[in-house]
């Protein structure tokens, strides 16, 4: 694993249109029986211009910044020696079928133990006005084995 | 009845909701369809094993994002989640036949009247085993 990775600045993701099909299957996906997350007219009845994403739906926009982070050359990271470690989201709007979201990799921890790496990933997810919407972080673990 | 009412209806310690989701193979490619995650961990037994897996796993995203629907349901509007965080600290492995049962306990762990929020601990478990470390949910309370 690098260390350098830390602080480096990656590019804003290109913009990931929140489709209203996409948000119903994810959200049958995750079981979901939320009203707001199935029905477009739960959803306006609820105050909301559409269907509303389960809370972990942020992974599908924050998934396209670790793309970027596995595509660094020098990164020394092998997605089949990637195991997820942990996961947090931290909202300031629920995410709703029709947003514009493009979001920033921020790299902000990079820790070696025994033969295994941790990496901590933030992203910063934006609205098509530049207005916070969600910071998605993740501890992945590369495995130093195989 | 009133906000103040709900809020004080609940203490810390007590249990809002549980549930449990019968997990198959179907339902792991079902979530990587929806949510684009193609790893093959998740749907092949051999590329599972020639990675020293004990068999196919669920996506940790997946056991997360069903984790939090007991809470969703108890409190009626998923927009109510402000935050949510785990630790995945033992793999999901679903059998090709039987799947895997898996089950949610969802309990006040906090709660802060004046704010009008409160932080729900989640027990995740497979075989009374729990597969979700420190799991926390954050809310404003209806």
């Amino acid at each position: 694993m690098n260390p350098d990775l830390v602080g480096r600045a990656f590019e804003k993701t290109n913009s990931y249109l929140v489709g209203r099909e996409k948000v119903r299957e994810f959200s049958r996906a995750v079981f979901s029986s939320s009203p707001v997350n199935l029905s477009v007219e739960a959803a306006r009845d609820a105050g909301y211009p559409d269907l509303v994403a389960p809370p972990t739906f942020a992974i599908v926009v924050q998934e396209l910044t670790l793309g970027q982070l596995l595509a660094e050359e020098d990164a020394g990271i092998e997605l089949t020696h990637v195991v997820h470690g942990e996961q947090r989201f931290d909202y300031s709007r629920p995410i709703v079928a029709g947003d514009e979201l493009t979001a920033q990799l921020n790299v902000t921890s990079v820790k070696t133990l025994g033969g295994n790496a941790m990496v901590v990933a933030e992203s910063v997810v934006t609205d098509s006005e530049g207005e916070h919407v969600v910071t998605a972080v993740s501890t992945l673990v590369v495995r130093g084995d195989a | 009845m009133s906000d103040q009412e709900i809020v004080h209806a609940y203490e810390v310690g007590d249990q809002v909701a549980s549930a449990s989701y019968h997990l198959t193979r179907d339902s792991l490619v079902r979530y990587a369809g929806a949510s684009g995650d193609f790893n093959a961990i998740h749907y092949r037994d051999d590329i599972a094993a020639a990675v020293g897996l004990p068999g196919v796993l669920a996506h940790g995203m997946l056991t997360m994002g069903l984790a939090v629907q007991p809470v969703v349901a108890w409190l009626g509007d998923p927009t109510l989640v402000s935050g949510y965080q785990v630790r995945f600290t033992r793999p999901v492995v679903v059998d090709p036949v039987d799947g895997v049962e898996i089950s949610v306990v969802a309990k006040i762990g906090q709660i802060d009247e004046e704010a009008g929020t409160a932080r729900i601990d989640l027990t995740t478990t497979v075989n009374d085993e729990t597969v979700l470390g420190k799991a926390q949910v954050r809310v404003r309370l209806p």
